[in-house]
C-alpha cells in the first residue's frame, strides 16, 4: 500500500461564538476568535488517499481526478468564503479546524475514485493542524 | 469522531553530546561535532498531537488556549535560551533530542491529562526530526 497526498489552499474568513453562552463566556473560552465581525486564515488542506500503485501507469490514483474533485467539493465552496454565514454545515457546529477535517471529510467520501480515502489535515496555520482519519 | 490535533511550539537551547561512559575516543567517534566542549545549539521546533472526540459544542478537542499555556510554561519556558545539559533531567542523561523527546512526552502526558497525548515530535534542525509516539503506527502520517 502506498500513501498518496494532494495539497490546496484556501482562504476564508470565521469567528468562534457559541449563542447560549454570555459574551464574558465566549470571550474566555475563545479569545481574539470570539470577535463577531470575524477573523480569516489562509488554509492548507491535505488529503491522503491509499492505495496499491497499479503496475501499468505507476499511478495509486489518477492525480488530476484528486485535485479536480479536492477543488469542486472543498475549495470552490470554502474559498474567500465566510464559513459560519456561507458555509452550511457551519451553520449548526462553529468552523474550528477539528470540525473542519471532519466536514471535508464528508465532503470527500464516496466521491474517491480508485483509492481509499486515508486522511484529512487542514491546517489553520503553519503551527495548527487538525487529522482526521474517518474514525467514528 | 475521534479527531487528532497538532500544534507546534519553539525554543532555542544549547546541548552538548557527551556520555561520561565513553572515553573521548568513544565520545568523538559516537558524537562527532556535537561532541565539542563548548557546546552548540539549535533552533528545535515542538509538535504536540492529542486526539478525542470534538466538543459538539466548542468544536474543540481540548481548549487550544490551556493546551498553549500549559506547554510554554512547562516546556519553552524551561528550555527556551538555556543550556540542555543543566537541566535537571539532563543530570545522567545524555540531552539527545531523542531524549529531549522522551521528557517533553512524559510531562506533558503526566501534566495535560485529561487530553489523550498521541505524540511528540521534535525537530533538532529541519533535516533531524524525532518522533515518540504510542499511536499505532498505520496512523502516522508518512507527510510532513
Amino acid at each position: 500500500m502506498l500513501l498518496l497526498t494532494r495539497k490546496a489552499e484556501f482562504s476564508a474568513a470565521h469567528y468562534y461564538y457559541v449563542d447560549a453562552w454570555t459574551p464574558e463566556e465566549n470571550l474566555r473560552l475563545f479569545g481574539k476568535c470570539a470577535n463577531r465581525n470575524g477573523h480569516g486564515h489562509n488554509y492548507t488542506l491535505e488529503v491522503t488517499v491509499a492505495g496499491e500503485v497499479d503496475p501499468v501507469s505507476g499511478f495509486v490514483m489518477d492525480l488530476k481526478a484528486l485535485k479536480d474533485t479536492m477543488e469542486r467539493e472543498v475549495v470552490q465552496v470554502y474559498d474567500h468564503r465566510h464559513l459560519n454565514l456561507e458555509v452550511p454545515e457551519f451553520r449548526t457546529a462553529l468552523p474550528t479546524t477539528e470540525n473542519i477535517a471532519v466536514a471535508i471529510w464528508r465532503r470527500l467520501q464516496g466521491k474517491i475514485h480508485g483509492a481509499r480515502l486515508h486522511r484529512v489535515r487542514v491546517y489553520e496555520m503553519p503551527d495548527l493542524f487538525a487529522d482526521y482519519y474517518g474514525e467514528p | 469522531m475521534k479527531v487528532y490535533l497538532s500544534r507546534r511550539y519553539h525554543f532555542s537551547a544549547s546541548h552538548r553530546l557527551h556520555s561520561d561512559a565513553y572515553t573521548p575516543e568513544q565520545n568523538r567517534a559516537a558524537y562527532g561535532k556535537c561532541n565539542n566542549p563548548h557546546g552548540h545549539g539549535h533552533n528545535y521546533v515542538v509538535r504536540i498531537t492529542v486526539s478525542g472526540p470534538v466538543d459538539p459544542v466548542t468544536g474543540m478537542v481540548c481548549n487550544l488556549a490551556e493546551l498553549d499555556g500549559f506547554v510554554r510554561r512547562v516546556i519553552c519556558e524551561r528550555f527556551d535560551h538555556k543550556n540542555l545539559n543543566q537541566d535537571s533531567a539532563f543530570e545522567k542523561l545524555v540531552p539527545t533530542t531523542e531524549n529531549l523527546c522522551r521528557e517533553i512526552h512524559r510531562v506533558v502526558k503526566s501534566g495535560f491529562a485529561h487530553v489523550m497525548l498521541e505524540d511528540v515530535r521534535v525537530d533538532e534542525t529541519s533535516n533531524n526530526s524525532f518522533e515518540y509516539s504510542e499511536r499505532e503506527r498505520h496512523l502516522i502520517s508518512v507527510c510532513k
